[in-house]
């Protein structure tokens, strides 16, 4: 159970960083999700709705998974904790599923989400139609280019997809987009934010509810495998697939937690989504602080990624604080190296993975051997890349 | 109405500048213009402020674009990011502060990573180098605003805090009670731009002026001169427009433009 009996409020600070750096408007807003979870969280009825769901709609637990063949390949054994094998094809639907019943019992009608690659916006559909409650996502035009299946699928599950033109028309500013939306709605209107993210309490709530994969990989690797890995290794967007992984092992000291962002065409270019393994000045963006990436003015860059779940100049603050506390460990993969991966274990385990999930196996092919047992996150299915990846060649 | 400084709430060269314009306003209520710094570029937006100064303006909130501006509509927004590309820097607007600061009280808006960029010390000290009396960042809530709000008393910058219709009861003495110059009263539940109608008026402003007793000004969403005189009717101090006047800034001949939209405001605010 992610929160005790005694809460009273959730972490908004990870040393430095996070926080509530949002308008007025939404400060209520803010203090009523909050409570909302406490007491949700601590309610066995609404806990055993969700782990229902979770079981039998989702198919939770998701299988640990021995891939022989990269294992192989790199010599040590690799692990693969198969989110892509849960109910719309990725991790983001745990996320989604728990905030849209906790917004419904708050008694919101109206449910808004950003995506940028797609899997959250089509979580974020599957959960509002599976409750029944109205649901609009925010998507920049150039990710609904990208990842033009995820938009057909997020339609046919009756939500309206809004395509937003500002800026590079990608994840940032759909964020953007959604936030102004909650601000003028938030009467009856929650945001389903998709990522480890946002205002405090977000980035607390999506690591309670995606935290699951590492609870379970843990129990899994220990019953299976009959000890810990050495690594835990995880693609890092807004971090939340890897904040739920690496909540599992983050007791155990021998476990080193690894997160993979995207380097784009390298981080010695401007064009890249890495701003943990980059590091600078922390910055303020999308209502917390944390690792962004921004000039010395403080003007917020234009993140690049092949993968669109990857293309965003900030990270979750969490994630700040344990770069900088020394606990988690962030590097950083390219384009190309992400898109070798994701052929390679195609063709390797016959599993074609997310974009975003090429970038940490992109590390444990080319990263260095010094593992004995990695666990990976497959945060996702690559179903919705194909036609980008095959674009490239 | 009181006009005495609370013994609680320093005062500073800023919020007494500030205070001293609106309250003296020779209208039913001071006319507070809003326009981006640098939109369309830095010397037309010096011309721009000089029009709302010359068509009638108490006082002027100057904009520092920022990439993300998250309370902002279409309109402001766009026009920062046209300000952006223009070449607009911190630095820049700051020159127009001081250019406009010698005509009337300039209040800087922007966002929590413009400050955070240079930290809150040398962010006060800048603004007070440019001439600017106060400063609003929609982004830094009561919570967050604690060091900016310190280094901004010590400066004699008065730090200008919002409150909106959500915000609760409970909330509304804890906000008011750090209004430094005046209280920004957000109109509407929501971003900028232009709205119709101004039903809500009375009771966001009796909240406000319950909450606090700095002047009460009123924003988000006028834009006409019925408007503005409803909001007077209702008892504001200072009433703000900005979306308006930032769309007649990036049109044609947006100095006189802007001047002769300014004046209309005022005129509907005349006594
Ligand atoms: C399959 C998949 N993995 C990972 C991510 C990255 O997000 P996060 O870092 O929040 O897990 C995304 C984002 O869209 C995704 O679709």
């Amino acid at each position: 159970m992610p929160a005790s009996q005694t809460e009273t409020s959730l972490p908004d600070r990870f040393g430095p960083y996070g926080g509530r750096y949002v308008p007025e408007t939404l400060i209520p807003a803010l203090d009523e999700l909050e409570q909302a979870w406490i007491e949700a969280s601590s309610d066995a009825v609404f806990m055993g709705e969700l782990d229902a769901l979770l079981a039998d709609y989702c198919g939770r637990p998701t299988p640990l998974y021995l891939a022989t063949r990269i294992s192989e390949e790199v010599g040590h054994e690799v692990w693969l904790k198969r989110e892509d094998l849960m109910h719309t094809g990725s991790h983001k639907l745990n996320n989604a599923l728990g905030q849209a019943l906790l917004a419904k019992r708050m008694g919101k009608t109206r449910m808004i989400a950003e995506t940028g690659a797609g899997s959250h916006g089509v979580a974020s559909a599957t959960a509002c139609a599976l409750l029944g409650v109205q649901c609009i996502v925010y998507m920049g035009s150039e990710d609904m280019r990208r990842q033009a299946p995820n938009v057909e699928r997020m339609r046919m599950l009756g939500t309206e997809v809004r395509p937003v033109e500002d800026g590079t028309r990608t994840l940032k500013e759909a964020v953007s987009a959604a936030i102004r939306d909650w601000v003028t709605n938030v009467h009856d209107t929650h945001y389903i934010l998709g990522s480890a993210v946002g205002p405090a309490p977000f980035p607390a709530i999506v690591k309670a509810l995606q935290r699951r994969i590492g609870d379970e990989s843990r129990e899994q690797i220990l019953a299976k495998a009959g000890r810990l890995p050495d690594r835990a290794i995880a693609c890092i967007g807004g971090g939340s697939n890897a904040i739920g992984m690496f909540a599992g092992f983050m007791d155990d000291p021998s476990v080193a937690l690894v997160g993979v962002e995207a380097a784009g065409d390298g981080v010695d270019t401007p064009r890249h989504g890495a701003p943990l393994t980059v590091g600078g000045r922390p910055g303020i963006l999308h209502g917390s602080l944390s690792a962004i990436m921004q000039n010395d003015e403080g003007q917020i860059l234009e993140a690049h990624s092949i993968s669109a779940g990857l293309d965003y100049p900030g990270t979750g603050p969490e994630h700040a604080w344990l770069r900088d506390s020394g606990r988690a460990q962030y590097v950083a993969v390219t384009d190309q190296q992400a898109v070798d991966a994701f052929k390679k274990v195609a063709r390797l385990e016959g599993i074609v993975p997310a974009l975003e999930t090429a970038h940490a196996f992109a590390y444990v092919f080319d990263g260095p051997r010094d593992s004995t047992l990695d666990v990976v996150c497959l945060s996702g299915r690559g179903d919705k890349d194909l036609a980008e990846v095959l674009a490239r060649d | 109405m009181t006009d005495q400084a609370t013994p609680t709430r320093p005062q500073n060269a800023g919020a007494e500048r500030i205070e001293q314009a609106i309250r003296g306003t020779k209208r039913r209520a001071a006319l507070m213009p809003y326009m981006m710094g640098g939109y369309p570029d830095l010397a037309t937006s010096v011309e721009i402020g000089k029009a709302c100064a010359a068509g009638g303006a108490d006082l002027i909130e100057l904009g520092i674009p920022y990439s993300d501006p998250l309370a902002d509509g279409p309109v402001i927004q766009a026009a920062g990011t046209v300000a952006l590309d223009n070449g607009a820097t911190f630095d820049g607007v700051l020159g127009v502060c001081r250019e406009l600061s010698a005509l009337l009280p300039v209040v800087v808006m922007t966002y929590a990573n413009i400050v955070q960029a240079r930290g809150a010390e040398a962010f006060c000290a800048s603004l007070v180098a440019a001439g600017a009396s106060g400063a609003i960042v929609p982004d830094l809530p009561p919570e967050e605003s604690g060091e900016l709000l310190a280094h901004a008393d010590r400066a004699g910058l008065a730090l200008v805090p919002l409150i909106a219709p959500t915000t609760p009861d409970d909330r509304l003495s804890l906000v008011g009670a750090r209004a430094r110059g005046f209280l920004y009263t957000v109109s509407v539940t929501g971003i900028t731009g232009e709205r119709s109608g101004s039903s809500a008026y009375q009771e966001v402003i009796d909240r406000a002026r319950r909450a606090t007793d700095v002047p009460v000004a009123l924003g988000f969403g006028i834009s006409t001169g019925e408007q503005a005189r409803a909001a007077a009717d209702a008892g504001a101090d200072g009433v703000i427009v900005g979306s308006m006047l930032v769309r007649l800034a990036g049109g044609p001949d947006p100095i006189a433009a802007v001047r002769a939209a300014v004046q209309q405001l005022a005129d509907g605010l005349d006594r």
